[in-house]
């Protein structure tokens, strides 16, 4: 199986390599209730693919299970052909490095200037004295100003991170998870922070990048509503386990009513 | 690694952390913090054949510590402990009184004279300032050795610290409660009682009970001048020698400060 | 300080509660605080009992004010007199030393110690090992970590400025330690998910959070430094406290308020100092 170098985009045809496959993945928080019940899927090429489901139901540790920022109980995560489960400190931050994340609360370093979150991206790759002194590469930190005109911020470089509206702030989530010039971009309900008007631009923001980069997308969202707009394949869940795989056209009202259990209160 | 492309106008941006001044400023401050260190270590004397002697000085020390005289305990030890104890608290409860007095007339929003307020802060400075051991030294002087010098020590000393944090406590104070007070033509001293002392209160029991820890700690070492205590049966056993009765000393000074954390921590949870 | 009332104020309620149950009676605005009362009498039944336990007599009192104002007179004017402003001079600058470098030592040696006594960070059996480290650096008060130290290493100013570093390195690592436990660990989630070691993490996501605090309280121990500088002479830590206890024994008391007014000099000094260096790093 080819593993593709870092940076290169991908072809979306049929036989490609899938980027992420996900075999048997289990969460336990406590022994015997697992939030994760067997959950198996694979991402291929480019696009989005958006998690839906209520909450409680595990699509946030699933996100999280991905780059191990909490650690899953059982299964296999293959990324550009390695188990994530199985590697050790220093591999997986070799890892971590190909995957790019973006979070609800876009968990920015407020006290550091804007253009500082954004490098903050390039900290797998460059030594520790660089980040200590602030003398990253100047290849490094014109990158940076060009990410920073992709999202549509290039006068904020030297604000503190505090100082922007949440909107703002994502937008430097997303500029720092490209800064890593990832092969796979997370995002962790990356609008549910934002008001509507905000949250478009910033789906949209999302879409547009990464499909530029040819890097495909795996976003939680809770709504629908903006799932159905931006992605181009709906992963439904309910109580830990996937219940819809499928195009978003495909999602009709009885879907959801699996998903989101509507109508159990009725009966 | 890193994919560098030249932006549309041929030039890179440049990002700096620090404006050129301050990056001066700050190289400057390094700078003279590395002339301190080396002037400071020029002038410390080090002996190196004390310093090879260290580590069989300290394995000496330690070996003549044990076995701990366990037996000096009740005879000597435990009296010194109680005393400690009541030097302690009586010295903050002393320290609180008098450093409440001096806070009212530090605090701006209670007493209006700065030259007042002036006057009070030298009075926390000075009594800060002096550590508790040489005000032992003043007042075992004037009164003799024992628990009277130490309270006293302690007492003084402490009311720098509790005066300071009771004077920003009372500077918290919200002003909504006073002008209602005052607006309904109320005394000095119903405004002072009614208005602020409420709002005070749980600041002056944490406050005390931080203190007392301090206290407690700093009791235990001043009867190696006098002041009564642990500190006076520690001296007793290193003037002889006696290091097995120093470990014993050490052992209960050590107690002692754990269990006023577990207390002060307990009553702070309480508070807050 | 903020502080919420707890059981203070569900007494209080009881009290008020027994007030309300005699309704019958005309209701007083302000019925007696009686947890308060009680809380006074206890303080006041200790005081007495404790100053009959360790003798504190008003007598005593009285003799030793008297004392006192001899103690004062003979202290007035301060000795200024060319061979002992010699003897202040050597031995501030020697306390000098001591409480810069014992500072200094202490805040690099603080950092590691207090980031491995961070129970978010840090492993549990290592964060408990550092832990109970610096509650043993701090559980001494810095003069009896002096006399251990003049036994091991021998008299001299090293004796003394070992023993402040013990006391700042317990003194700032618990604080560093605290600031650490209580930062927000979303801002470290995030560059962790770079793939960033973890030193590159604590700098750049644990250092933002807490520095500010952390010069604080290096400020506070310098100041405290060079108080203590001042004493560890007391038991031949080097420095002015042996010069001070000298002077005390040879009843020069003129001579011991020209070393107080110094050291507390010094003090202010150093105050005004911190609070530039304050501002220079915010």
């Amino acid at each position: 199986m080819e593993v593709p170098a870092s940076g290169q985009p991908m072809s979306a045809g049929p036989n490609a390599a899938p980027s992420l496959v996900i075999r048997n993945l289990r969460k336990e928080y406590r022994a015997g209730e697992p939030v994760l019940k067997n959950v198996c899927f694979e991402v291929t090429g480019r696009g989005m693919t958006a998690i839906i489901g209520p909450s409680g139901t595990g699509k946030s540790t699933l996100i999280r299970c991905i780059n191990r920022l909490v650690e899953p109980t059982a299964g296999e995560i293959v990324f550009l052909g390695r188990d994530l489960a199985t590697l050790n400190r220093k591999e997986l931050r070799m890892a971590r490095r190909q995957i790019g994340m973006v979070f609800q609360e876009y968990n920015l370093v407020e006290r550091l200037s804007v253009i500082e979150n954004v490098l903050c991206g390039r900290l797998g790759f460059v030594p520790l004295w660089r980040t200590w002194s602030r003398r990253f590469p100047a290849g490094d930190i014109e990158r940076a100003f060009q990410l920073l005109d992709a999202v549509g911020l290039s006068t904020f470089a030297t604000q503190r991170a505090d100082q922007l509206s949440g909107g703002q702030r994502q937008r430097v989530g997303i500029a720092r998870a490209l800064m890593q010039e990832p092969n796979l971009l997370l995002a962790d309900e990356p609008t549910s922070s934002l008001d509507p008007k905000t949250s478009v631009e910033i789906m949209e923001l999302i879409a547009n990048r990464a499909s530029e980069r040819n890097i495909p997308v795996i976003v939680n969202i809770h709504n629908v509503a903006l799932a159905k707009r931006f992605a181009n394949r709906i992963i439904g869940m309910s109580k830990g386990e996937i219940v819809f795989d499928g195009p978003p056209t495909g999602l009709e009202d009885a879907h959801l009513v699996e998903i989101y259990g509507g109508e159990d209160w009725l009966e | 690694m890193t994919n560098s492309q030249a932006s549309p106008h041929g030039i890179r941006r440049q990002w700096h952390r620090f404006s050129a001044r301050e990056r001066i400023m700050r190289t400057s401050f390094h700078v003279v913090v590395l002339i301190a260190i080396a002037w400071s270590l020029r002038s410390i004397e080090i002996f190196p054949e004390f310093l090879y002697d260290a580590p069989q000085q300290t394995a000496d020390l330690f070996a003549r510590m044990w076995p701990i005289d366990w037996a000096w305990y009740p005879k000597v030890v435990h009296a010194a402990l109680i005393e400690t104890l009541h030097i302690a608290t009586l010295g903050t409860i002393l320290a609180v009184a008098m450093a409440g007095l001096v806070a009212l007339l530090v605090a701006s929003n209670i007493t209006h004279s700065p030259v007042i307020n002036a006057f009070g802060r030298f009075i926390l400075v000075a009594t800060r300032s002096v550590h508790t051991i040489v005000w032992a030294l003043f007042f075992v002087a004037m009164f003799g050795p024992g628990a009277l010098a130490g309270t006293l020590a302690i007492a003084v000393h402490s009311i720098g610290f509790t005066g300071k944090l009771l004077s920003e406590a009372i500077e918290d104070a919200r002003p909504g409660p006073i002008e209602a007070l005052a607006a309904a033509g109320g005394s000095r001293r119903a405004i002072l009682l009614m208005g602020y002392w409420p709002q005070v209160k749980p600041s002056v029991l944490a406050i005390a009970a931080f203190r007392w820890d301090i206290n407690v700690r700093e009791s235990a070492v001043l009867g190696l001048v006098g002041g009564g205590g642990l500190g006076m049966a520690l001296d007793t056993a290193l003037s002889n020698l006696y290091w097995d009765q120093a470990g014993l000393v050490l052992l209960v000074i050590f107690g002692v400060v754990i269990a006023t954390e577990i207390m002060t921590a307990w009553i702070r949870a309480k508070i807050i | 300080m903020a502080a919420r009332i707890g059981w203070n104020d569900m007494i209080q309620g009881i009290s008020q509660g027994k007030a309300r149950v005699s309704s019958h009676r005309r209701r007083d605005a302000f019925p007696p605080n009686w947890p308060m009362r009680l809380v006074l009498v206890a303080l006041a039944t200790y005081v007495i009992y404790a100053t009959t336990v360790i003798d504190l007599s008003w007598s005593r009192f009285v003799i030793g004010l008297d004392q006192g104002a001899r103690f004062i007179a003979r202290m007035l004017p301060p000795n200024m007199a060319g061979d002992k402003l010699d003897l202040l001079f050597n031995g501030m600058l020697e306390s000098l030393q001591i409480a810069i470098i014992a500072t200094i030592v202490g805040v690099v040696l603080s950092l590691p110690l207090g980031l491995a006594a961070a129970r978010n960070l840090s492993p549990w059996p290592l964060a408990w090992m550092a832990r109970t480290l610096v509650v043993l650096f701090r559980t001494f008060h810095p003069v009896i970590v002096a006399i251990l130290f003049v036994k091991a290493v021998g008299f001299g100013a090293l004796a003394g400025m070992l023993a402040l570093v013990v006391a700042s390195v317990g003194f700032l690592a618990k604080l560093f330690a605290e600031a650490t436990e209580e930062m927000s660990m979303k801002q470290v989630e995030g560059v962790r998910a770079t793939g960033a070691s973890f030193l590159s993490l604590v700098v750049m996501a644990v250092v933002p959070q807490v520095m500010s605090r952390f010069i604080g309280f290096s400020a506070y121990q310098l100041d405290s430094n060079l108080r203590n500088s001042a004493l560890v002479g007391l038991v031949g830590g080097g420095g002015i406290g042996a010069t001070l206890f000298t002077a005390f024994q040879r009843f020069d008391y003129d001579f011991v308020l020209t070393i107080v007014l110094s050291v507390i000099a010094v003090i202010m000094v150093g105050e005004i100092l911190s609070g530039w260096m304050r501002r220079l790093f915010q």
